[in-house]
Parts: C-alpha cells; sequence; structure tokens
C-alpha cells in the first residue's frame, strides 16, 4: 500500500540538475583539468600535474610570493573591517528607536547602502574621491590633507576600508537590531530592579543575548570582505602598484592579464578551497550553537 | 520589609479622562501589612496584573497613591522603590554562573565582597542552590532559573516587597508544588512582605494568608481562604474559588424564605431589609445541596448527568430553567430522572446585586 | 465505522515510541487516552490521522487496510493543546474554512457553521478575529472547526492544557454534551485523571508507548488491574506501602501491625503492595477498625473546595485529601488511617488481587 508521490518528486528536480551540471559542475571540471596543465588558452596544453600548486604554496617563487602577498592583504582587509563594522554596527543598533514611525525610516536609511550595486558604490567613491572633481577629494586637499589615492597607498587603503565600512555596516546594524529586538521587556525590567548602569545592562544582557547574531554578521562579513573584488578594484584598480591588490584582484591579472591560464586555475582552485573551509567552519559553528541550546535543559 | 497602603489607586491604559467603566483598574484602597503573605488572583484581564505593575513602578498611575510605610513612593522609579519581582518566565543572565547572578543585585549597590559572598550564600542554602553557585546558570532547569531570579530579588536585605507575576507557568507540573512549598516556607523564614498574582487558585490559596480576589478591574473581596470559601462577599467570589463553582439562582427572598421555582427553602437567617429593584439570587455550593429521592417537601429536579470523580460525585440537575451542580451521597442510588434537592441553610447565602447581604 | 490499531509499533531513531498496541475505536464512542508525558498518547493520534507510518503492524478502517494513506485521504480532524486558528479570519471564516476547501455550497457553510458556532455557544464572536478573543473561545473555535468538517474521527491532544483552570472547568462540563450532539468517533488524550472521569466513556490508560489496560472509565478506574494503572489513574499520586501478611495478621512496612480484617482476610501469606488514593486515607476521622498511622504533615495544599495534605511517613510521601479549608502546619503530626475494607491490594509482581467492591 504504498504511494507513487516520492518518484514524481525526483523527476521534478531532474532538470535543476541538468542546468546545474552545464553551467557549475562541467566548468568546474574544466577547471580543475586547466590546473594541472600549462596554457594559454590556445588550446595547447603541456601537463604540469601539481606543478603549479607547489609554486603558488612556495612563497620564493613569483607565483608564490604574489598569492601569500595578495593572501596577507585579503586577511588584514578583512580584520580590519571587521574591527570597524562589527562594533560600529553594534552602536547604531542600539541607537536606533524600537517602536514609532520613526521605526521604519531608519530603518529604510540603513537600508539604501545596502541595495547600491557594487559596482557603482566603487563608482562612487572612485569620484568622490578624487581630488579634482570629488567632493571628498577637493575638500580634503583644500583643508591642507595631502590626499590621493591614486598616488599614495595608505590613501588608497584608507579609500577601500571606509568605502567598504559604508557600505557594509548597515547589514551589521540590521541584524544586531533584529537581536535586540527579540529581548523581552522583563529583562529590562529586572535589570532596574537589580540597580544595574547602562554599561551593566550592555554587557550582562544585550551583548549575550545578541552573541548568536553578531556570530552570523561576523561570519557572514568575513567571507564577503574576502572574496572581496569589484569595489576595491573600480577604485584603485589594485594599485597603487599592487599595494591594494587583493586574491581576487591577482586572479584576474593572471588569468586574463597574462593568458596564464594554468596558473590562473590552480589559484582560483585555492582560493575557492580556503573558502568553502570557512563556509564549513560557519556551518559547524552554527549548528553546534543551535544543539548546545536544545541540550541545555537537562541539568540540574 | 514595608507596610503597603494604596490610596484610592487607579489606572487607565487610555489616559486619565477615560470612562471609569474602562479602567483597567478601578480605585482601590487597601493595606497590607509587612511581613504578609498576599495572592492576587482572578481570571485574565481581571487588573490584577496591573495592580503589580503599578506597586513595582513599571507603569505610573493614572491616580491616586502607593505609601511604604508612610511614605509616598508614586513618584519613585522602580530602582529606588527596593522590591523584588520574579517575572512569569526566568529571567538571568545568561554569561554568569549562579553565585554571580545572586551577587548581581550587590554589586551594583557596592556592597563590600564579604557581606555579598555571606549574603550569596545564605540565600542560595535557602533554595537549595548551593551546589550549583559554581555552574553556568543558563544550562540549569527552569526551575532552578526561578529560584535564581527569586534569589536575586532575596539577595538585598532591605527589600520592601518581592512580587510574583504567575511565576510557575513554565514549571513542570511535578515540580509546582515543590517550588510552591519552598516559597512559603521562605515567607515563614525571612518574614517578607510577598505579593503573588495567580490566576490558578490553588496557587493563591496555598500560598497565601489574604487572598485579593479581583475582577473586571475591582478588588471583590480579600480574606483568609477559609473567608473566601465559606462566605463569599461577591457572587463572583463563589463562582471562581471551588472546583465546581457556587451555585447562583435568581430566587424571591422574605423573611427566612426563599422561593425557588415555587418551592421555598428555609434559610437560617431573616433577611428582612433588601434593598428593593435589586437583582436578588442566592449562593449555595453544591457540596452543600444533596440529591435525594424525589418527595413532597424537596425541591425536584430533572437530572442531566451525573460526574464522578472518583472520590465524591456531582450531578448536574435541571431546576425550570436553572443549572444546579449537586452532591451525590456516597452509596446513593441515583434515579433516572427526577430526583428532590435537599438543602443545608447553615451554607445558603443571600446575594442583592451581586454583593452578600448579612442576615440577622 | 470502526477504526482499528493492529499490533502497531512505531520506532523513531530505533527506539519504540508505542509498542504493540491493538485498539479498536466503535463509532459514537469517547476514548480517553490517559497517561503521563511521553507515554505514546500523540503518537497514536498521530497514527490514527495518518500522519505517520507505524514500524509495524496495521491501521484498519472499516476494515480496510489504510496503512499508507496519509491524513488528506483520511476523514480525520485534530485540535491542539496550543490553540491553533487562522490569525487572519474571522472565527465564521475559520470555521467555515474545512467546508470552503472542500467547496461545498454557501448556504450549506452557512447552516453548518452556525450550527457548530451555537453548540460551541460561538454565535456572538462570529466576526471577532482569534486575537480578540479569550483563550478558551479560542479553543472552541478550533473544536468547532473540528467538528463542522464532519469527520469520522476527531482527535484532541491535551486541548484545556493551555487554558486558565476555570476556563478548563467549564469547558470540560460541555464537551460531553458537544461529542454526543456529534456522533464522530472521539479520541481524546490528557494526563489528568480527573479529565478521564468528568469525560467518562472509555479509558485507554498508557505507559512508556504501552497500553496497560483499556475498557469503561469507571470500571478501569474501580478495578486497575496492576500497580501502574491505579498509579496513572490516580491524581493525586497513589499512596504505596508495603506489607507482609502472615498469621492472620498484616504487618506494615514501617513498623505497624494489624489485625488481616477486611479485604486482607482472603489473602494468602506472603508480601504484597497496598496502593490507596488519597480520599481513601482518613485523617482524623475517627472512625472503628481502622489501621493507624503516624504521620508528619509537610505541606497543605488548598484549592478551594478541598485540602490536600502532603505527609511525610517512614521515608514516603503520602497525600490525604479532606474536604473544605484546613490547614495543619508543616512539621504538625497527625493520624492518618486506612480502611481495610477500602484499598487496593497488589501482589508481588503487581497484579490486582483485592479491591473495594462497590466503592
Amino acid at each position: 500500500m504504498d504511494k507513487t508521490v516520492n518518484q514524481k518528486a525526483w523527476f521534478l528536480v531532474l532538470p535543476v540538475f541538468l542546468v546545474v551540471a552545464f553551467s557549475a559542475v562541467l566548468p568546474l571540471m574544466t577547471v580543475v583539468n586547466y590546473s594541472m596543465q600549462d596554457t594559454f588558452g590556445n588550446n595547447q596544453f603541456f601537463w604540469n600535474g601539481v606543478g603549479w600548486f607547489k609554486e603558488l604554496l612556495d612563497p620564493s617563487t613569483d607565483l608564490g610570493g604574489r598569492f601569500f602577498a595578495s593572501l596577507w592583504r585579503n586577511l588584514f582587509f578583512s580584520a580590519v573591517i571587521l574591527a570597524i563594522e562589527v562594533p560600529l554596527g553594534i552602536v547604531v543598533a542600539l541607537s536606533m528607536p524600537r517602536e514609532g514611525w520613526s521605526v521604519a525610516a531608519c530603518l529604510v536609511i540603513l537600508a539604501l547602502p545596502l541595495l547600491i550595486p557594487w559596482n557603482v558604490v566603487g563608482t562612487i567613491w572612485q569620484i568622490f574621491g578624487r581630488p579634482d572633481i570629488g567632493l571628498l577629494g577637493y575638500v580634503l586637499n583644500n583643508i591642507g590633507i595631502n590626499y590621493n589615492y591614486v598616488s599614495n597607498e595608505f590613501d588608497a587603503w584608507a579609500t577601500v576600508i571606509v568605502m567598504d565600512v559604508w557600505h557594509w555596516t548597515s547589514l551589521v546594524a540590521l541584524l544586531c537590531y533584529a537581536g535586540l529586538k527579540s529581548i523581552p521587556d522583563a529583562y529590562y525590567q529586572a535589570a532596574q530592579i537589580d540597580g544595574a548602569s547602562r554599561w551593566a545592562v550592555f554587557t550582562a544582557i544585550q551583548l549575550p543575548k545578541m552573541h548568536r547574531v553578531l556570530l552570523i554578521a561576523v561570519l557572514l562579513r568575513f567571507m564577503d570582505s574576502f572574496m572581496i573584488y569589484t569595489e576595491p578594484f573600480v577604485v584603485t584598480g589594485g594599485g597603487p602598484g599592487n599595494s591594494t591588490t587583493f586574491i581576487s584582484i591577482e586572479l584576474v591579472k593572471i588569468a586574463l592579464g597574462q593568458f596564464d591560464l594554468g596558473k590562473a586555475a590552480a589559484l582560483s582552485l585555492v582560493y575557492n578551497i580556503i573558502i568553502i573551509i570557512v563556509c564549513w567552519v560557519f556551518y559547524t559553528v552554527m549548528t553546534n550553537a543551535g544543539a548546545e541550546r536544545r541540550s541545555a535543559k537537562g541539568v540540574a | 520589609m514595608a507596610r503597603i497602603d494604596l490610596v484610592d489607586l487607579a489606572h487607565s491604559y487610555g489616559g486619565n479622562d477615560a470612562p471609569l467603566e474602562s479602567f483597567a483598574l478601578k480605585p482601590v484602597t487597601m493595606t497590607w501589612r509587612q511581613g504578609g503573605a498576599y495572592a492576587l488572583l482572578g481570571p485574565s484581564g481581571c487588573g490584577k496584573t496591573t495592580l503589580l505593575n503599578l506597586i513595582s513602578g513599571i507603569v505610573t498611575p493614572s491616580r491616586g497613591k502607593i505609601l511604604f510605610d508612610g511614605t509616598d513612593i508614586t513618584p519613585l522609579s522602580t530602582q529606588k522603590r527596593n522590591i523584588a519581582q520574579v517575572f512569569q518566565f526566568p529571567v538571568i543572565y545568561d554569561t554568569m554562573t549562579v553565585g554571580q547572578n545572586l551577587a548581581f543585585p550587590l554589586k551594583n549597590r557596592g556592597v563590600p565582597k564579604a557581606e555579598i559572598d555571606a549574603r550569596v550564600a545564605e540565600i542560595a542554602g535557602l533554595l537549595d542552590l548551593t551546589p550549583y553557585l559554581s555552574r553556568k546558570a543558563q544550562r540549569l532547569t527552569a526551575d532552578a532559573k526561578q529560584k535564581i531570579s527569586l534569589g536575586r530579588g532575596l539577595v538585598r536585605s532591605d527589600v520592601a516587597a518581592v512580587l510574583f507575576d504567575e511565576p510557575l507557568t513554565v514549571i513542570d507540573p511535578e515540580l509546582k508544588w515543590q517550588l510552591r512549598s519552598k516559597l512559603k516556607a521562605l515567607h515563614r523564614a525571612l518574614d517578607l512582605t510577598m505579593i503573588y498574582v495567580t490566576h490558578d487558585q490553588t496557587e493563591a490559596l496555598t500560598f497565601a494568608d489574604t487572598v485579593v480576589v479581583m475582577h473586571d478591574g475591582r478588588v471583590v473581596q480579600s480574606g483568609t481562604p477559609a473567608e473566601l470559601f465559606d462566605k463569599p462577599a461577591h457572587t463572583f467570589v463563589g463562582y471562581f474559588i471551588g472546583s465546581p463553582g457556587m451555585n447562583i439562582v435568581p430566587a424571591e427572598v422574605r423573611g427566612r424564605e426563599a422561593r425557588i421555582d415555587g418551592h421555598t427553602i428555609m434559610l437560617n437567617r431573616n433577611y428582612d431589609g433588601l434593598p428593593p429593584g435589586a437583582k436578588i439570587e442566592i449562593g449555595v455550593r453544591p457540596e452543600f445541596v444533596n440529591v435525594a429521592l424525589p418527595g413532597s417537601g424537596l425541591l425536584a429536579a430533572n437530572i442531566e448527568r451525573i460526574d464522578d470523580l472518583g472520590r465524591i460525585r456531582f450531578a448536574r440537575v435541571r431546576v425550570g430553567d436553572v443549572k444546579f451542580a449537586a452532591r451525590v451521597p456516597a452509596g446513593f442510588s441515583v434515579p433516572d430522572n427526577a430526583a428532590g434537592l435537599v438543602f443545608d441553610p447553615s451554607h445558603v447565602h443571600v446575594y442583592a446585586d451581586s454583593l452578600l447581604v448579612e442576615g440577622n | 465505522m470502526s477504526v482499528t490499531l493492529e499490533h502497531v509499533t512505531r520506532s523513531i531513531d530505533g527506539v519504540p515510541a508505542i509498542r504493540d498496541v491493538s485498539l479498536t475505536l466503535e463509532r459514537g464512542t469517547l476514548s480517553v487516552l490517559l497517561g503521563p508525558t511521553l507515554s505514546g498518547k500523540t503518537s497514536i493520534m498521530r497514527l490514527l490521522a495518518g500522519l505517520d507510518k507505524p514500524t509495524s503492524g496495521r491501521v484498519l478502517v472499516d476494515g480496510k487496510d489504510v496503512t499508507g494513506f496519509d491524513v488528506r485521504q483520511r476523514s480525520v480532524a485534530m485540535v491542539y493543546q496550543q490553540f491553533i486558528n487562522y490569525p487572519s479570519l474571522t472565527v465564521y471564516e475559520n470555521i467555515a474554512s474545512p467546508l470552503r476547501v472542500q467547496g461545498k455550497p454557501r448556504a450549506e457553510i452557512d447552516k453548518r457553521v452556525q450550527e457548530a458556532a451555537s453548540l460551541l455557544r460561538l454565535e456572538p464572536y462570529l466576526k471577532r478575529t482569534p486575537l480578540q478573543l479569550s483563550g478558551g473561545q479560542q479553543q472552541r473555535t478550533a473544536i468547532a472547526r473540528a467538528l463542522v468538517k464532519g469527520a469520522d474521527l476527531v482527535l484532541l491532544d491535551e486541548p484545556l492544557a493551555n487554558l486558565d483552570y476555570k476556563l478548563r472547568e467549564e469547558l470540560r462540563t460541555e464537551l460531553p454534551r458537544i461529542f454526543e450532539a456529534s456522533g464522530a468517533i472521539f479520541v481524546y488524550a490528557t494526563t489528568e485523571p480527573t479529565e478521564a472521569l468528568l469525560l467518562g466513556g472509555r479509558t485507554v490508560c498508557m505507559w512508556e508507548g504501552e497500553v496497560l489496560q483499556a475498557g469503561d472509565t469507571s470500571k478501569v478506574y474501580r478495578h486497575p488491574e496492576t500497580l501502574r494503572v491505579a498509579q496513572v489513574f490516580s491524581d493525586p499520586p497513589l499512596n504505596i506501602v508495603g506489607i507482609e501478611k502472615k498469621n492472620g495478621s498484616v504487618q506494615y512496612a514501617g513498623g505497624v501491625k494489624a489485625p488481616a480484617s477486611g479485604l486482607y482476610a482472603g489473602l494468602g501469606d506472603g508480601s504484597y503492595r497496598v496502593g490507596f488514593r488519597a480520599h481513601q486515607l482518613e485523617v482524623a476521622s475517627g472512625a472503628t477498625g481502622r489501621h493507624a498511622f503516624h504521620a508528619t504533615v509537610t505541606v497543605t495544599e488548598i484549592t478551594g473546595s478541598e485540602s490536600f495534605v502532603h505527609l511525610s511517613r517512614d521515608a514516603s510521601n503520602w497525600v490525604a485529601v479532606l474536604h473544605g479549608v484546613h490547614e495543619f502546619p508543616p512539621g504538625h503530626v497527625l493520624d492518618a488511617a486506612l480502611d481495610p475494607d477500602n484499598l487496593f491490594v497488589f501482589d508481588a509482581a503487581g497484579r490486582l488481587v483485592a479491591s473495594p467492591g462497590a466503592m
């Protein structure tokens, strides 16, 4: 007395399989293939096995050197923006109103930067920072600060970082706001009765209750910032020199600039694996946090 | 520990200009003595939580004053009122251990460490929390967490009153009675003024010395459990206390007689001065109306259903249009349809416009 | 129609939630599934509804095997503990929803909704939304919606557990009338013996996934076949004491010795366990022929009509019930007595060997 509903479900999924296979699996296999060949895209292949990978992981070679340099830049960039965006997002969330019409207004304003296409973000800041026609560039140079993101390394970094903070802090703020809203009033009343100071309320109630949400925010921002490409590319193009050349930009240089497809394929695979490891960490931590919560009921 | 006086206290969530009938708490004047255990009992929406919030300071009253030991504390904030409150669900600080949770109110007030430790140890002992002092509070069961919430309130020795807002809601039924007896034991040990809000009569009657029954924003009766059971001052109290509730039936009362459906019942008091035009009812608990075989001197009733609760049987009967619940004596074989009802005159009360009338 | 569960077992991750359960439910009957939490009541209901499939065994409707049929193909309605209603629809629309899904004509929908509303006393509230109603009214709406479907099988899973006790009392007195008016098969799950007694019908006593005893409610209450059944079907908890019968007298654990009168007389010598409900333990009654014990009061619980006196005696906890408001201070020592004609005796294996005749 069995139903046949289950079998029908597989048929519905089949087209998706085919599409994914065509657009993702086959190209991926091609990349894997290329990563083990030496080629310049002219259909001539020389087998290289794991040669590119060895070079990649050896900082003394040209490829390896560039890879590690850009890797450190990525990590540095992610660390800096997390250090700024997370506290700033929390502060913004704490300052937002909890009820009334102003809530909707604040939410809309916060959401605006998130909705802008990323290359437009890059373009905005590229123009904004120009010393001749950009508002920021012009004002800074006029008040005596020599600001030029094209020729000065520090200025380039600062611009890229400030741009990212401007673009993405809203996400952290919105996530934290959702976390804060879910705290029942009774906690604040109890804290009042206990005579807790504002700082104590923050550390004892708000921060712990937001910790899941903060975890999501940190991991999301880390992953996204580690994969960053469009915005810095539009503003600095990786320069001056290679001071803001992140892995993604390096990869494009090798693949589309030098046509060194073998090396590029190897680099992109390694990049991909790093991201997958981070995702896996994210997933494990999130599901463990959930399981821990569920199993915390059986003591005392 | 404080004596609490409510002076013409009333509150409306719609502002002071709203009509009196719509007030969530209608004007009440009462005194709660120091060290007493009080329960605010009533169905949802009766105003008990509003009253509790007025005392704790979470809500500022539209009208009236609250005095602690004679001092008007109405304008004071919650922090300054020196009360402790236990909420419906446990409120604990997740990142702290049990010991740190208990110490928190004292730390915030700058009490020296040695004193904090001593006090925490004392309260933990009273609440059977001593083995868990260094555990993370978040990992304990719901009833342990409620004890921690309670402990945080008790740890301050100068606390004026401890307020409970339906604290046993999330506790497992098997553990409820343990926590209830613990609260009662604590009250005796610490001599604190405790005010307990609940809709459950068992919780209220077990815990409190004085139960304040509320209905529709009004305090309807305030008395000991025995008083509420034996002599309800309002038909609502008669209905709400006791399971099943009191039978309230319209009747004509003259002198020492009450007439229901053409039949006369003797009362044990004289009711001469009943207000004219008022709605007259008599109230009698089902346990004091017995089912018997139909007879000439007895009120005739039709039996609709027998509820057998094992230790007692109740008959749901109908007299004309009126429904009664009556007790079936042990071993009595109930006739199929018609029966007679025997009333115990010492437990029949007369109500005019829902308020108890004292006969003479 | 009749619904039968035949040797049904359901395991989740290798752990049996219910074990070898066989039950037959007839048309127009009410069956109460009585047991503590996790005894398998909800699992049985889900199997009857078709929400789950048994790991082994069959489910039959009118003799036909419907084990594989899922819930949409069975004529079943369910009411849950949490008052589940469509929050954006009015009470009228909520009750009408199953009929609209069935595509019934408008006039018929209106007639049946009005009937269900009057049965559940919801007429004044038909235009309100669930959130504007009290808990009791929301649950009545859920029950009306379950009834209006005209399903052959209506399942109620602890429907009164989330209500204030007074609302619970009110709704409980109305349920028997509502069930009789409907004529479907009703299955009602509860943890409270009082509800089983008030609803009547048949009671199925459950414990850890097994059916201990099934039968007429009054009969199961008065003649629990095993000690376990007596424990499940007692509120407050059953009091238990061990005895040794020898040479015409009984020795109670904890020291009291008495002649083997009343129900003890007919027993063979040996060890037994005596179970008695709270009202069978007499406090300060002064009656003769009783076996008396000294016990210390731990706490008195006052419920309004009754007072439950919790006692401690020989390292066991007993509960006695008295009518009215009585308060004994904790630590007070009093005499609690047993009437040897009014208790349940179970043998060493837990089987009933003696019980009061007509109690």
